[in-house]
């Protein structure tokens, strides 16, 4: 019999191998979130000023819609071929292999985009006093869109309609997220202190890092029933 | 022992929807004649016997409406999410049928307290809305309600629904609290010291007394409105049971 | 432990969908060497009832018992014993069929070096290496039979094992069961189809 961590590893590491055999499908979030990134300057205007106002919150943005477009593969695609019943059957405890799938999530998704972020925050000409809160704040925040993230698509993994539903499910709750996350991008970047908001974001996300696991395994054990 | 267990079968009879059924008959008469008399009261009170607020002058007046709502859109919430893990844990469907009922109602008087909000920023910022911090949260606890209407609707099967509209709740209570705190602290940094729709440092008694009428008789009216819908859940999803057959030709003849 | 010692029972099983029983009444049980299948017209609920016998789903009313012991509450012992194969293979497209039994050996019960014999056995020893997108379906589904094998389960629970297999692919499955079932194992599954094995049981569910 394999020990509880058995099934984290052989998930973790299925996952990894996965999507590195598919790297190019995997670099799509990563795509959107720049382009989308170039098309702002291009609607409100190339003032710098402006941009750098606007760019806390408009990476941020970025960053949930891109966590967001990829959480769509969080369970769906191990309901439609089946691997989904091994893992609701599996003798190890559920909630620690949909930890798995949302570590997994975190890292092929949440931390390019958080690597890219400074890139992108440069083009939106954020002061440089900002990027270090953004990359510490997209690091956590980005691990709790995907365990909130999860909530939702186990809600809906039976679902076709899930794509449009999941969000609408999910995105309430990350509100706070959002708030705590850009605040710590704007007062770093007007030169003040962001330490506050990135504790207050550090505490949110250790409660997901709680909640989410036991809620999605338990969303997984009722939406598998379509 | 004796005692518990006839506590226990009163309980369970209680929780059963024909049970349910003919207790709450017996309460919706005097919960609709207590809710309209004191909505009545509160109404007439609050519009047009307390005082005019000294800044705001009448337009102060939509609390008596825009507060309530709001506690009960909260509270609604609650009373859903409880309703849910009763579901979720003890398998009571009359819990699932409350449920159901419920979220409706409570997203309608999520909307109220928006509308009533909104109303009231014309004379107060020049503006129907701004992204004061309750009408903020409000703005979220209404997407949480239609996320969990929306989520009944897309699934064929009545008991996944139930369940997964359960779950999705209990995550959006611990969320609330949240969510709130955080609107508070987001309000805070953005716009210092305006005029809030509630934070009325010294409120008149004269005021407060019709409001305290107006809380009192939205609850009930809550109450009431719940129980009609629980009943008529009740009534579609038993359709086929013997009781309801014979209630119909009850009332046929 | 005698060898007729009973492994699952299931009594009164009943399960609703939208408020009205898809199947009510349902009782049966398998003890060691014993074969059930599952017969019915499509939509009676064949896959809804192996589903509830796994556990995957909880019924409306009656009760699961596994080797005496009342489910859910030996869940877990239950899992451990227990092979379960869906309609569909459960296999990750992007992996091969050795790396897919390499993760599903993390997450259940297997038996350690025999994956080569297993793929062997199942004629699939020159796949085991490709991307299980290159597979067909049937072999597809062999792959997924070599899981059981590795697994050492008690019970299998086989949701249309005879689907997308060819006339040589049947064959096969029907010598697997024989071992099984010779080794003290038992079976449920489902299927439209009359398997070549004495002392099938059957359980018959109406439309």
């Amino acid at each position: 019999m394999p020990g509880p961590g058995a099934g984290f590893a052989a998930l973790l590491r299925r996952d990894l191998l996965l999507a590195w055999r598919r790297r190019g499908e995997v670099a799509n979030p990563l795509i959107f979130f720049a382009m989308i990134t170039a098309l702002i300057p291009l609607a409100v205007g190339p003032e710098p000023s402006l941009l750098a106002r606007l760019a806390p919150g408009m990476v941020w943005i970025m960053a949930l819609l891109g966590t967001l477009l990829a959480a769509d593969t969080l369970f769906r695609e191990d309901f439609l071929d089946g691997a989904l019943e091994f893992l609701v059957l599996s003798p190890q405890p559920l909630w620690l292999l949909v930890l798995a799938r949302v570590v997994a999530h975190w890292l092929v998704t949440g931390v390019p985009i958080t690597l890219l972020s400074p890139l992108l925050a440069a083009l939106l000409a954020l002061p440089g006093s900002g990027l270090p809160a953004l990359v510490a704040g997209l690091g956590l925040g980005t691990l709790a869109f995907s365990l909130l993230g999860a909530v939702g698509g186990a809600l809906t993994v039976a679902l076709g309609g899930g794509n449009v539903l999941r969000p609408l499910l999910v995105l309430p709750l990350y509100v706070p997220v959002l708030i705590f996350g850009t605040a710590a991008v704007a007062r770093a970047a007007a030169g003040g202190e962001s330490a506050g908001a990135l504790a207050l974001l550090g505490a949110i996300t250790a409660l997901a890092l709680l909640v989410s696991p036991f809620a999605a395994a338990a969303a997984l054990r009722v939406g598998i029933d379509g | 022992m004796a005692r518990s267990g006839a506590f226990w079968q009163r309980l369970h009879r209680w929780a059963s929807p024909p049970g349910f059924y003919r207790l709450s008959g017996r309460w919706v008469p005097w919960l609709a004649a207590a809710s309209l008399a004191l909505l009545a009261l509160g109404l007439v009170w609050g519009l047009l016997y307390a005082p005019p607020d000294a800044r705001q002058g009448n337009s102060y007046r939509i609390i008596y409406l825009h507060v309530p709502a709001s506690f009960l859109a909260l509270a609604g919430y609650y009373v859903m999410a409880v309703a849910g893990a009763i579901h979720l844990i003890w398998r009571v469907k009359l819990a699932d049928m409350l449920m159901s009922a419920a979220a409706p109602l409570g997203a309608a008087l999520t909307f109220l307290a928006l509308f009533s909000g909104s109303l009231w920023g014309k004379p107060t910022w020049g503006t129907y809305w701004v992204w004061d911090a309750r009408i903020t949260s409000m703005l979220v606890l209404l997407f949480l309600y239609l996320g969990v209407m929306a989520l009944r609707q897309a699934y064929a099967s009545r008991e996944t629904a139930g369940r997964a509209c359960a779950v999705l709740a209990l995550v959006g209570t611990v969320n609330i609290p949240i969510i709130y705190k955080s609107v508070d602290w987001w309000y805070s940094l953005h716009q210092p010291a305006t005029i809030r729709l509630t934070a009325a440092p010294s409120m008149h008694p004269d005021m407060f007394k019709p409001l305290l009428v107006m809380i009192v008789a939205f609850y009930l009216f809550y109450a009431w409105v719940l129980i009609l819908n629980t009943r008529a859940e009740i009534l579609s999803r038993e359709r086929r049971a013997a009781w309801v057959r014979e209630l119909a030709e009850e009332d046929v003849t | 432990m005698s060898p007729a010692a009973p492994l699952l029972e299931f009594q009164n099983l009943c399960f609703e969908r939208n408020d009205l029983p898809l199947f009510e009444g349902i009782a049966g049980g398998v003890r060691e060497g014993d074969i059930l299948q599952i017969s019915g017209a499509n939509g009676a609920g064949k896959t809804t009832l192996l589903r509830v016998l796994t556990t995957a789903l909880s019924p409306a009313a009656g009760s699961l018992c596994w080797r005496g012991r009342p489910l859910p509450r030996a869940r877990t012992r239950y899992l451990t014993e227990l092979a379960f194969l869906g309609h569909a293979p459960g296999l990750k497209l992007g992996l091969s069929p050795r790396e897919n039994l390499r993760w599903l050996g993390g997450l259940f019960p297997q038996r350690h070096g025999a994956a080569e014999t297993a793929l062997a056995v199942l004629g699939l020893a020159d796949w085991a290496d490709a991307p299980c997108a290159q597979l067909s379906a049937g072999m597809l589904r062999r792959a997924a039979l070599a899981r059981l094998l590795l697994s050492g389960a008690a019970l299998w629970i086989l949701d249309e094992p005879l689907a997308a297999i060819d006339r040589d692919g049947v064959a096969l499955v029907e010598q697997l069961f024989r071992a099984h079932l010779d080794s003290g194992g038992a079976i449920i599954f489902s299927s439209h189809q009359q398997l070549a094995l004495p002392g099938v049981k059957y359980l018959e569910l109406a439309a």
